[in-house]
């Protein structure tokens, strides 16, 4: 947005990636000893829980049998989740994590799509710590219903020893199988949404930028003839973006269904 | 050959080391997972009554395959 707001004829400043994401602090106060610093993204991050909340809470107040008005609509979000993300994986005795499981997938795309909304056009789960924190909760769930399903033993016994392998194989399957289980998955699942994040901010970022130089700062005829060029780009990647937080925030959710499924009953 | 060695040290040789390792982590996660998600398509094609058992495990290998991809993006923020 800063880059927008050049104007003509003044000089073009091209941010560097780190520009692109930092946030800029309007207010610090100190409680407890630890410094706050309040910026208008952490306004947004509790504007849109506090939007989400209202919507499901008001949704729902006086819930009926035969839905009507916002609770039906609420109810096209809630069978998605429960068709196509608990059925298919947990299967029916799933329900028990339906309220996790739509909760953050509704929170997930709801901070995706923060990145092409007018005005705010920042995903805020482009910074590391809300993914990293997801996938933490995401992690701990699925060690904590492997645990009390299967018990401390044979959950860790069954991710580490494989069965209906023979025995020298185990030397290079049980690394393989402890980094892939319990340290590449919440990794990845964060770095997954994260990077899905950064890369559709920084193109974003690039085609709002190229055609604001292009139309505002270019030399010649050359450039500003060409200007509709990034445009047309900038408008694609925005229905493109909307379409990345839709899938970033069904993956991360199936994803973490799918180890809660495995953590339940696991796959011989 | 001095000159070549001299040559690299004085170059920044970082941006280029990271661009060189995000693009050839992900060209095998990009082909293990178009392979991942086609098999998975054919088998729901020819069977749709399968897709209730094909998704789960098509979407626990994608999420296998882009793990190597993701690491090579977290070594591009590693490097520099």
């Amino acid at each position: 947005m800063r880059l927008l707001a050049a104007a003509e004829g003044a000089e073009f400043h091209v941010p560097t990636i780190a520009e692109l994401f930092e946030w800029v602090p309007f207010a610090t106060y100190k409680l407890a000893g630890i410094t706050f610093h309040l910026s208008w993204m952490i306004v947004f991050l509790f504007a849109t829980v506090a939007l989400l909340t209202l919507i499901w809470v008001i949704g729902f107040a006086n819930f009926k049998l035969v839905p009507s008005g916002l609770q039906n609509f609420l109810e096209v979000g809630v069978d998605f989740v429960r068709e196509n993300i608990v059925h298919p994986t947990i299967g029916p005795e799933g329900e028990r994590f339906m309220p996790f499981l739509t909760s953050m997938f509704f929170f997930v795309f709801s901070l995706n799509v923060l990145g092409i909304i007018p005005g705010i056009q920042f995903p805020i789960t482009s910074r590391m710590a809300f993914p990293a924190f997801l996938a933490l909760l995401s992690y701990v769930l699925f060690l904590f219903v492997g645990i009390r399903s299967q018990g401390f033993g044979h959950y860790f016994g069954g991710i580490m020893f494989p069965s209906g392998v023979p025995k020298p194989i185990y030397l290079i399957l049980t690394p393989v199988e402890v980094l892939s289980t319990l340290i590449f998955r919440p990794l990845t699942l964060a770095v997954r949404l994260f990077a899905n994040m950064v890369a559709g901010h920084v193109m974003l970022a690039i085609f709002f930028g190229a055609t604001a130089y292009f139309l505002l700062h270019g030399e010649g005829i050359l450039l500003r003839v060409l200007s509709p060029f990034p445009f047309v780009m900038s408008i694609i990647l925005v229905g493109f973006e909307l379409f990345i937080a839709g899938i970033q925030a069904f993956i991360f959710t199936i994803l973490t269904a799918v180890y809660i499924a495995g953590a339940m009953h696991p796959e011989h | 050959m001095q000159l070549l060695a001299q040559a690299a040290e004085a170059a920044n040789l970082a941006p280029i080391g990271q661009g060189l390792v995000y693009g050839l982590a992900s060209i095998g996660p990009a082909i293990a997972v178009g392979l991942v998600f086609s098999n998975a398509i054919q088998a729901i094609a020819r069977q749709p009554e399968a897709a209730g058992l094909v998704r789960p495990i098509m979407f626990l290998g994608f999420a296998l395959a882009e793990a190597l991809a993701l690491l090579g993006f977290v070594l591009f923020f590693l490097i520099g």
